[in-house]
């Protein structure tokens, strides 16, 4: 095997697992748009979260591995079942599944496939695998400075300085965004407004 | 054995991609309409982490940590409308939400 080229992408196990992971992703991926029961739909669905996370840890990312896991699977997953609990599911899953148009719709996904497929094998050459790895060690911890900011600590200021992140201000943004979802959902749902 | 390169997650990625627009074009049901949508965010952010990786630096992972805040935005709002939709016309299939055709 050919260092340079493979120190790119080094996979944390064999290459065992990345098929593996991609298989269940994609088999459970397809569970999700075709079972009539919506229960059966969001546990696939929990199955492809779990394998993407997989994904995500072979490329030396834990961190995002994490955040998927808690919020996917164990935040927005939730959400999905209460509401499937709302809703009346026993009288849709009698009823037809997919929509009159539907063989306009897998055309037109085919299609996408395609073009997806055609700039794949005509532009593979534009990256290179190139031999630069992340740090593995402290890769959270970058993550976290980037989004958080850090205490810079130094002779002349021993108690330290706070260092805003690069993506500080976009976190809250973020916060403030997610303040909105749920004062947006609240409302939406009350009976009366 | 080939060794995993890059290409490898892109490909994952747009069969997960792909089915998730499968998804949304084809079936009736919101609640999988909705869950198609947090398919289509999957493959985006698995672009994004294998990206990060190839060019050897982070920002990608904090861009996918962005996408996760506002796949759960969109989920609550859209399974809220879901619900007060339901509320009203005692149906989630989408071709029966029709008021505003003409």
């Amino acid at each position: 095997m050919n260092p340079v080229l493979n120190a790119g992408a080094a996979p944390i196990a064999t290459s065992f697992f990345f098929y593996f992971l991609a298989g269940a992703a994609i088999l459970s991926g397809l569970l999700v748009i075709t079972r009539r029961n919506a229960v059966h739909s969001a546990l696939a669905l929990i199955v492809t979260l779990l394998s993407v996370s997989g994904l995500y840890l072979m490329l030396y990312a834990p961190f995002v591995a994490g955040v998927q896991i808690i919020v996917y699977a164990g935040g927005i997953m939730v959400l999905f079942l209460f509401v499937i609990m709302l809703v009346n599911i026993e009288r849709v899953s009698k009823e037809r599944q997919f929509n009159r148009i539907w063989p306009v719709g897998l055309l037109a996904s085919c299609a996408l496939l395609a073009v997806f497929l055609a700039a794949f094998t005509k532009g593979k050459d534009l990256f290179h695998d190139r031999p630069i790895t992340l740090p593995e060690d402290s890769n959270t911890q970058q993550v976290a400075t980037m989004l958080y900011g850090e205490v810079v600590k130094t002779i002349q200021n021993p108690k330290g300085q706070y260092m805003i992140g690069q993506y500080t201000f976009a976190f809250e943004i973020a916060s403030l965004l997610l303040l909105v979802a749920i004062l947006g959902a609240v409302i939406m749902t009350k009976k009366k407004i | 054995m080939v060794p995993i390169t890059t290409m490898h997650y892109l490909v994952v990625a747009a069969a997960l991609f792909v089915l998730g627009v499968v998804g949304v074009l084809t079936r009736r049901n919101v609640v999988i309409i909705l869950m198609s949508i947090e398919l289509i965010l999957n493959a985006v952010n698995l672009n994004l982490v294998a990206f990060s990786r190839t060019w050897g630096n982070l920002h990608g992972q904090l861009f996918a940590i962005f996408i996760v805040v506002d796949a759960a935005a969109e989920a609550a709002i859209g399974l809220g409308i879901l619900i007060a939709f339901f509320r009203n016309k005692e149906t989630i299939n989408v071709d029966e939400i029709d008021l505003l055709k003409w």
